[in-house]
């Protein structure tokens, strides 16, 4: 059954699990699933969603799910995949392998690699909440710069997290993908309408989710929304998508708002100074000039 | 039908005739040759499989996890190094208690590097819930193989077996091989049927986070599941032996020239050959001799083993692997079941060094004089 703006009222990724109260990657899983339907196997990494989803003998999914490991969702998937087409069972099954920062950017990269490169028919989705959350908030390849992490702590000589975020979604896209995409819960029709598109592709596809963890950036439960519109607002995650090679924002930010106001909602950042927070406006304001300048231009070879 | 063919192919074919539908696999010497032989048959449309070309060992094992909660009978095969990049996911393989099997090409592990043939990679996972067989020839290779799945999706096994052949000395080696007809093997071993699947019209949940209050049942039922193994690897090999006839020993382990013998070496893999070898010439000489080769060290068949300790006076345990700090590994675990025995323990071809019939000879020598115990076979 849809509502009226055509989100489904069905449930995937049921109630009851462990997320934390104001959980964005919780947020986004369910919506992702919502998008996705019945007909969805997911396989999914080790971090907080598979720990808060399934202590047995209880389970929050009402699709088949599977979990291996912290790196391997994306090799889960492949098999998957090759299962499915071994046995001329492939025909109308979506294939989801899920993995938070930690599992996707860095650890279970390799794999991810590897299986785009193969280009199964799954969609990969990378659930950033900016750092490894599941076992305690530490740095990951995809921290933000001066985000305090438990291993990049606000310390009188080193202030947070020094190197800026790996560009994942540009790695990914350089593969060839046909379909890469960022996406947000303050956007659940953008994000309903991107689950939709990189399910129907051939081939393997990228999201890239932001999910606020109020845990681990030491902000109020009830800002995640707040927060997750004024990325968007800031132009510190741009919504866009890269479709057969060509970058179009889906919600451009014509006026932006300063990085501080994003800023200052997040304890993680609560040590930065002012010299610093010129220095996070201007990696934002780079970033986004980048995505400009690519706009609308075919960047990016397209194999599959 | 008879044929010549090198120990890999061998393998290749008990997966091809055991109609394997998915092989994830990766290159690792001395394994590579049964990839090799797996994608001819692919590529050439003779047997009805994917192939996935994983980027590494750790996803191969991975890929495995997908591949068979779908249905699908899988297999793959890997040596040193990529058995133990693959080694967190072993463990989560016989956990999930998915029917894997593997060969594996038993090789060294580094450091310092070395690509040559001892027990070191598969002897370190023994507590990794995988069923694990040592085999000797290239007939045995193709046997195996289609007992391994046999076993390994009894429902009273439900766990992963490797079947573990020496690099080089047995990959490599070209023997004449009995290939079984088809039509024979399907009868042996039914198709996969599998109800705990990945299917989107009955959705199951695999691979949940166990507490405290629940893993160390999921454990017991393993250790029950591996101890069912013992009765499904003799029946496995009973049953072989009906409609192909041949059998190895009683599929736990094999017996040489043990009926009155008051003196015996015990190992697994090819270097039981060197001692049956030696056994035979002693024997003519008069001496009473023989040899125990461990076909399954994991079950290990405490019973079986025992029953062909009894009559023995001595007994010499050759490891191809040391537990660094502590001895033998197999040394160890037959002193712990045969406490009256006399029990000598060697340190034998590490790395591929070579393990010769003066080796076995001087193995023997020191079981009749009773006076060396603990040695290197250098
Ligand atoms: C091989 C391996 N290394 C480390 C861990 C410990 N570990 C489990 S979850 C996790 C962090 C997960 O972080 P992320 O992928 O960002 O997901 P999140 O919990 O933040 O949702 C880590 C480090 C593990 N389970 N396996
Ligand atoms: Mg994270």
């Amino acid at each position: 059954m849809k509502d009226v703006k055509g989100i489904s009222y069905d449930e995937y990724f049921a109630s009851g699990h462990r997320a934390c109260a104001g959980c964005g990657e919780a947020l986004v899983l369910r919506h992702i699933m919502k998008a996705a339907g019945s007909n969805t196997i997911v396989a999914q990494a080790t971090g907080c969603m598979e720990v808060v989803s399934t202590p047995y003998p209880q389970t929050a999914w009402k699709v088949p799910w599977v979990h291996g490991a912290f790196e391997n969702a994306a090799a889960i998937a492949s098999g998957i995949d090759r299962g499915l087409i071994a046995q001329g069972k492939r025909e109308g099954v979506n294939i989801i392998a899920m993995g938070g920062d930690g599992a996707s950017f860095d650890i279970g990269f390799g794999a991810l690699s590897g299986a785009m490169e193969r280009g199964h028919k799954f969609t990969y989705i990378a659930t950033d909440n900016e750092a490894y959350m599941n076992t305690g908030v530490q740095r990951s390849g995809a921290t933000f710069p001066y985000a305090s992490t438990t291993t990049s702590p606000d310390g009188k000589k080193i202030h947070g997290k020094q190197e800026p975020k790996k560009p994942l979604a540009f790695i990914v896209a350089a593969h060839g993908l046909n379909y890469v995409a960022s996406m947000s819960p303050a956007n659940l029709f953008d994000m309903k309408k991107k689950v939709e598109t990189a399910l129907s592709r051939n081939h393997t596809t990228f999201l890239h989710a932001y999910c606020v963890c109020p845990v681990g950036w030491h902000c109020k439960s009830a800002d995640t929304m707040e927060l997750s519109r004024l990325a968007i607002q800031t132009r510190v995650f741009p919504l866009y998508e890269i479709d057969n090679g060509v970058l179009q924002f889906n919600q451009k930010v014509e006026k932006p708002k300063p990085v501080k106001e994003y800023l200052e909602l997040q304890g993680r950042f609560r040590h930065v100074n002012e010299e610093e927070v010129e220095k996070i406006q201007k990696y934002v304001n780079d970033r986004y000039d980048f995505l400009l300048s690519i706009e609308g231009k075919k960047a990016f070879d397209v194999l599959y | 039908m008879k044929t010549v063919i090198e120990a890999s192919e061998a393998v290749a074919l008990g997966a091809k005739l055991s109609r394997v539908k998915v092989c994830p696999m990766y290159p690792i010497t001395p394994s590579t040759h049964i990839p090799e032989r797996i994608s001819d048959y692919i590529f050439d449309g003779e047997m009805d499989a994917e192939m996935i070309h994983v980027e590494s060992e750790h996803s191969a094992a991975s890929a495995l996890i997908g591949s068979i909660l779908t249905g699908a009978r899988s297999f793959t095969a890997t040596s040193s190094n990529g058995f133990e990049l693959m080694y967190e996911i072993l463990p989560i393989l016989s956990g999930m208690r998915l029917p894997a099997v593997m060969a594996v090409a038993n090789r060294a592990v580094a450091g310092p590097i070395n690509i040559w043939n001892d027990h070191s990679d598969a002897v370190s996972a023994r507590d990794q819930g995988w069923v694990q067989f040592y085999v000797e020839s290239s007939q045995e290779c193709i046997d195996t193989i289609i007992q391994c799945y046999k076993i390994a999706e009894d429902k009273n096994v439900q766990m992963p077996v490797m079947m573990c052949l020496d690099g080089f000395s047995l990959t490599h080696v070209f023997e004449n091989v009995d290939i079984p007809e088809q039509k024979q093997v399907d009868s042996f071993l039914p198709p996969f049927k599998r109800e705990d699947i990945l299917d989107v019209k009955n959705p199951k949940t695999f691979g949940p986070i166990g507490l405290p209050d629940s893993f160390m049942n999921f454990k017991k039922q393993q250790q029950d599941a591996m101890i069912n193994a013992i009765d499904v690897i003799k029946k496995a090999n009973l049953d072989y032996k009906k409609l192909f006839g041949r059998g190895y020993g009683d599929g736990l382990i094999e017996l040489y020239k043990m009926d009155d013998a008051e003196y015996a070496i015990l190992a697994m893999g090819t270097i039981c050959g060197t001692a049956k070898a030696k056994a035979e010439e002693l024997r003519a000489k008069g001496k009473k001799v023989g040899v125990i080769r461990l076909r399954s060290y994991r079950p290990f068949p405490v019973e079986a083993l025992k029953k062909a300790f009894k009559k023995l006076t001595r007994l010499a345990v050759l490891d191809r692997h040391i537990s660094l700090g502590s001895d033998g590994p197999l040394f160890t675990e037959i002193n712990a079941i045969a406490p009256g025995l006399d029990v000598f323990g060697y340190i034998a071809g590490l790395g591929g060094r070579d393990v010769t019939l003066d080796h076995m000879e001087s193995v023997y020598l020191d079981l009749e004089t009773g006076k060396q115990k603990r040695e290197w076979l250098m």
